[in-house]
């Protein structure tokens, strides 16, 4: 689904990233991980077109994402508070979304309804908008809107983050979910390594800039990461 | 302890982003500072003998007189632009402070206030010119001191209603109803007030009153931050309540609708669309300097273009001016969405062509001043949809200023709204309009130039879609340039 032919990002004289190859196949659930400053947050916003490689090319389901806009109806993201209207109530940018991935009223509808556990009765008819939620519930609906209009590949940076314990659960299993369903790649960050290994069935290490790991994940992976990350 | 204040103070001024900007603004800064000191001071030492020549009476009293509005104005002016000084103590809450050294440092900052000492450049040589007048030098002391600490008054009184807006707008209400009455000669409230400012001259112990209303002013200020220093108190951030709005109607419009939707929603529900709406809406007045003759300079034919293009144009150039800026907050969710620019164009290009419509509907009232203004205006206003629409959603891909919906910090101009390539761009907004008249007008007559003006809007108009290629094109190419400045906040 989405190929990495080696990409590069300079600032100044420093590189933030380099990654030489990197595939990721339709429908795998990928986790990124890393320490701050490794370059996830960099590789996102490359795949989303948001920054310029120095070097080489993103390539999202045969479409040169810098080049081509064609990847945008079929990919979705959130990657932190700029991905919000902070103006709108969570209804109103529900429907913003859906209008503009081609969905009705009804269709976003029935899609978030099935998120209402996820929401925790918290998001939906309260009466506020957006800039006025507290950061957890923010990531909500950032979330959940980066599920409207059957997206074939969701890109989340540090989806666990600020989340209360039952949510980071609840999220778990929704990511799982998405992660059986073939036609659905989902790319995870975490610095959490524990729910990382729990969602995802590859998880590749950035330290630097570089991949320094690309694991399958198996029983013994948590345990790896540890011992990366610890020594 | 003041210490650590001070020190605070001075690196969060010496270190924001705004500080560093290009030499050529700063310069330009100073300059305009410098124009305000000296107007106010040639006012201070001037308006003495001005008034006196003009044969208004004793100008002290004339000062006086006026001094309600004078007054009022600066309550205005500090409500809408001083800033608010309890914004960052938060993180000073839990410090080993007592409270009540946070408070007297966040009241005394605002002391220093340029919105404080501004008045002083006009009373000061005001009251020295009054002196060596021969007015009694004590008096002149004492009238001063009054006035000045009235000012004073009026930057505690400004914390005080710390943005209530029902109390502050029935107030600027009232105001202007008594300045109308006193026009028309109905009323005059200042024969009312003019005694109390007087009083501080005549009776030598009177400007003690206006000294102790100061001090209760400051002690209550103060009583008040105290009482109110928690998070969820006076530093709690206002909430409204939110209601969802459909706008079904505009569903019809298909993706543009969905813009416009947001658009609509994007101007009603923050503070600074809203102040840029009433903004726009004072231009409509622009043109009654130009049509009642008020400056002489602005007789010429020409220049009723020049207004014509104002009034029609209001929210063009206010608003237009930080298209795509007014998205700054969320523009990675828009570069990321399934979004065609010209879509997103598009909407706000009919935001500001159905605006400029209704300018021109309601400044029929100029139709008083005889056909010709009115023709003017009509004439600006098919130039700025024809032509100027284009042009501000062209120059706005420049200004890649992000803007803070929630705060009117800066609604009156910025610096990087200043750059060559937007004042370039302002030669054909405003200058080239004028030209054409002129040909038109001295070459022909005057009906060609209106003509001529009007032709060359909808010239434009024609070739709407090959400029929004044009238009696009620059937003793509400055795309991440754009998105980068916007994360830059300061």
């Amino acid at each position: 689904m989405i190929t990495v032919h080696d990409i590069t990002k300079t600032y100044g004289t420093q590189t933030v990233l380099n990654i030489p190859s990197l595939e990721i196949p339709k429908g795998q659930s990928f986790g990124l991980v890393g320490n701050n400053g490794a370059g996830k947050t960099t590789f996102f916003s490359l795949l989303l077109d948001l920054i310029q490689p120095t070097t080489g090319k993103i390539i999202n389901n045969e479409v040169q994402v810098d080049i081509s806009e064609a990847w945008k109806p079929f990919t979705s993201a959130f990657i932190d508070e700029t991905f919000l209207i902070g103006y709108l109530t969570p209804e109103e940018y529900f429907y913003f979304i859906g209008e503009l991935r081609g969905q009705n009223k009804a269709d976003v509808d029935s899609l978030i309804g099935t998120f209402e556990n996820f929401f925790h009765g918290e998001i939906l008819g309260q009466k506020k908008y957006l800039r006025d939620l507290s950061k957890g519930n923010q990531k909500k609906v950032g979330i959940v809107a980066s599920f409207i209009g059957s997206p074939e590949v969701i890109i989340l940076d540090e989806p666990f983050a600020n989340l209360d314990p039952t949510t980071q659960i609840r999220l778990k299993q929704i990511i799982r979910d998405l992660a059986e369903n073939n036609d659905v790649t989902v790319l995870v960050s975490s610095h959490d390594l524990i729910h990382v290994t729990e969602v995802c069935e590859r998880i590749v290490v950035l330290n630097k800039g570089e991949i320094v790991k690309d694991i399958q994940t198996s029983t013994q992976t948590l345990k790896e990461l540890e011992t990366f990350f610890g020594g | 302890m003041f210490k650590h204040f001070f020190n605070l103070q001075w690196k969060s001024f010496f270190r924001a982003a705004s500080f560093k900007t290009n030499l050529a603004f700063k310069i330009l800064m100073i300059f305009g500072a410098l124009y305000f000191i000296v107007v106010f001071l040639a006012l201070g030492v001037g308006s003495f003998f001005i008034i006196k020549k003009a044969g208004l009476g004793d100008p002290l009293r004339v000062v006086n007189q006026f001094m309600i509005y004078y007054l009022v104005m600066d309550l205005y002016i500090r409500y809408m632009f001083q800033k608010m000084p309890i914004l960052n103590i938060k993180p000073l809450l839990y410090m080993p402070f007592k409270k009540s050294a946070v408070v007297k440092y966040s009241l005394g900052k605002t002391v220093f206030s340029f919105f404080n000492w501004m008045h002083a450049f006009f009373f000061i040589p005001f009251s020295i010119v009054l002196i060596t007048q021969g007015y009694n030098a004590l008096d002149v002391v004492a009238w001063h001191l009054a006035i000045m600490a009235l000012f004073y008054a009026n930057n505690f009184l400004n914390i005080m209603m710390n943005n209530q807006d029902r109390i502050f707008y029935p107030m600027v209400a009232i105001l202007a109803i008594l300045a109308l009455c006193q026009y028309n000669g109905w009323f005059d409230v200042t024969l009312y007030t003019a005694p109390i400012f007087d009083a501080f001259f005549d009776t030598p112990w009177a400007f003690l009153i206006s000294i102790l209303l100061l001090a209760w002013l400051i002690y209550a200020s103060f009583n008040y931050f105290k009482k109110h220093m928690y998070l969820d108190g006076g530093l709690a951030s206002k909430h409204t309540e939110a209601k969802s709005e459909d706008y079904t109607w505009l569903n019809r419009f298909g993706n543009l609708g969905t813009f416009l939707k947001n658009d609509i929603k994007l101007i009603r529900r923050n503070k600074r669309s809203k102040t840029t709406v009433i903004m726009s809406f004072l231009f409509l007045f622009y043109g009654l300097i130009f049509f009642t003759g008020g400056i002489e300079m602005y007789e010429g034919p020409i220049w009723s273009i020049f207004a014509g293009i104002f009034i029609s144009g209001g929210f063009l150039f206010s608003f237009g001016q930080f298209v795509p800026s007014w998205d700054s907050s969320y523009y990675p969710l828009m570069m990321s969405q399934n979004i065609q620019y010209s879509e997103y164009l598009s909407s706000k290009w009919y935001l500001i062509v159905i605006a400029t419509v209704l300018s021109t509907v309601i400044s029929a009232f100029y139709l008083y001043f005889g056909w010709e203004v009115y023709l003017a205006i009509v004439v600006g206003a098919i130039y700025n949809i024809g032509v100027n629409s284009y042009l501000v959603l062209w120059g706005g891909a420049y200004i890649k200023t992000p803007i803070d919906l929630t705060s009117n910090k800066k609604a009156f101009g910025d610096k990087q709204a200043f750059n060559v390539k937007t004042l370039l761009l302002t030669i054909p907004k405003l200058v080239l309009p004028l030209i054409v008249f002129a040909v038109g007008y001295y070459l022909i007559n005057p009906v060609a130039g209106y003509i001529a003006v009007a032709l060359s809007g909808v010239l434009g108009f024609v070739f709407k879609d090959q400029v929004f290629k044009m238009i696009e094109k620059i937003y793509k190419k400055e795309k991440y340039k754009t998105l980068l400045a916007y994360k830059q906040t300061d």
